[in-house]
């Protein structure tokens, strides 16, 4: 649903509880994406123990967050996967998962079945072999592939198929479409962001300003493609797209890391985004009184996008866009649709990135080929 | 889409949570996904106690000023096709 200003006014001021909490379980993964926005690769020996992460469900229960985002690393490789899941939705939380589909085994495929208010996201960013597996690694499209022939041969009902939309699979949306139909699954389409390693590709790969244009009009006409929000900076070419149509960072998102680490977005794994950790006192804490948190929740300054009529629209994008390609917050989205961000990362010349503070990456990740 | 009758009994679907917020409450149905805004404590108040009432309108008369009555009344008719209230 489009929010109305007033109410997206009150959610920039935040929420009692976050909607959207996405928990990313371990750093661990079994491969090695090129885009990975989480660095993720070696499990991380500080990680929440069982007990803790069973007390941390405990405490989203008692704060009545309606559902949480589990990814990872790859969640499934964490031995206590399915007790942490099971747990959830034992209290009523909803469990939303993504997964790159290589432990969605037929058995895990119908024990997912079984289990009431579970969404399964299966993580394919090409919707054939050669463009997927030039940014997911050699295997994980058959992988993937094989994670839905599973999850549909047990049954479980509407699946989503989950990409992140690049330079190279723009050109894919209506066959991922028909790949949707032909497993009845929903698609998810989500923003490349310069996120964790995704700085490495993201010059490469990220949309044009022409196939940003056309992934608009896609999607306008397509309100049942789900998105996460991730697009709302394209809402400046007209009509809003389907969301708040804001950026949610420590407002109505967060993310809580496989250490702990409470940052304000899944996108910003940094230190300058760092809230807190939920061993100290609870996320709770974290959520309601970090001093980051509270001066993210003050009015946003328009900066150099004050001049812009499109402000209202977009509220100048996704901060971590912003701050991963050396922009400063209070500047336009680096693909600002009018160009706007062209200019001030122009303007900006050799400057170094920021780069994520934690970095699980193995002794080798996916070395990005383009056709 | 079913439709909102006010002189017929109504009550907060099984499968909803219903949170509490500065500007009303965030309602999200379980099994649909549907998540909902609603924008007034005194909505949240009527749809928290529907089940209390043999009548929607019964439920609005009692926590509303009457001129406000109708305002309600619509404002409970959209939380239908999310199935956030049901008819009993």
């Amino acid at each position: 649903m489009a929010a109305n200003s007033s109410l997206r006014d009150r959610f920039e001021r935040g929420l009692n509880a976050p909607i959207c909490l996405t928990w990313e379980l371990t750093y661990a993964c079994n491969l090695a994406c090129a885009h990975c926005l989480s660095s993720s690769g070696r499990r991380d020996p500080r990680e929440l123990t069982t007990s803790e992460a069973l007390a941390l469900v405990d405490e989203i229960a008692a704060m009545q967050i309606f559902y949480i985002n589990i990814g990872g690393g790859e969640p499934m490789i964490r031995s206590d996967f399915f007790d942490i899941v099971e747990h959830a939705v034992h209290r009523h939380v909803g469990v939303k998962f993504s997964t790159n589909g290589t432990r969605l085994t037929p058995d895990a495929a119908r024990r997912l079945a079984a289990t009431d208010y579970l969404d399964v996201q299966i993580s394919i960013d090409g919707v054939d072999r050669a463009t997927n597996d030039a940014l997911r690694g050699e295997g994980s499209y058959d992988a993937a592939r094989r994670a839905m022939d599973n999850l549909a041969a047990a049954n479980f009902g509407p699946f989503k198929i989950s990409v992140v939309v690049t330079r190279d699979n723009v050109t894919q949306l209506d066959e991922y479409e028909k790949l949707a139909q032909s497993y009845g699954a929903e698609l998810r389409l989500t923003r490349l962001r310069p996120s964790g390693r995704g700085v490495d590709v993201w010059d490469d790969l990220h949309l044009t300003r022409e196939q940003n244009r056309d992934l608009y009009r896609w999607l306008l006409d397509r309100p049942s493609v789900l998105t996460g929000d991730s697009f709302f900076h394209l809402s400046a070419l007209g009509d809003p797209l389907e969301g708040l149509n804001l950026c949610g960072a420590g407002r109505v998102v967060c993310l809580i890391d496989p250490v702990g680490n409470v940052y304000a977005c899944p996108f910003v794994i940094h230190d300058q985004f760092l809230a807190g950790n939920v061993r100290d006192a609870g996320f709770g804490a974290v959520w309601r009184d970090s001093a980051l948190f509270t001066s993210l929740r003050e009015p946003g300054n328009p900066g150099a996008c004050s001049a812009c009529g499109s402000y209202d629209a977009c509220r100048g994008g996704c901060m971590a866009a912003k701050f991963f390609t050396g922009l400063e917050l209070d500047d336009p989205d680096p693909e600002c649709v009018h160009g706007h961000g062209e200019v001030a990362l122009a303007a900006k010349g050799l400057t170094i990135r920021p780069r994520s503070s934690e970095d699980h990456s193995g002794r080798t990740s996916v070395r990005l080929q383009r056709r | 889409m079913s439709l909102f009758d006010a002189t017929r009994a109504w009550q907060l679907s099984d499968d909803v949570s219903l949170r509490d917020e500065p500007f009303g409450a965030l309602a999200y149905h379980h099994v649909n996904r549907r998540l909902v805004f609603l924008k007034s404590r005194e909505l949240v108040t009527i749809v928290r106690r529907l089940e209390d009432y043999d009548s929607a309108r019964d439920a609005i008369v009692d926590h509303v000023p009457e001129a406000h009555v109708e305002r309600y009344e619509t404002a409970l008719a959209t939380l239908v096709p999310s199935e956030i209230i049901r008819g009993r």
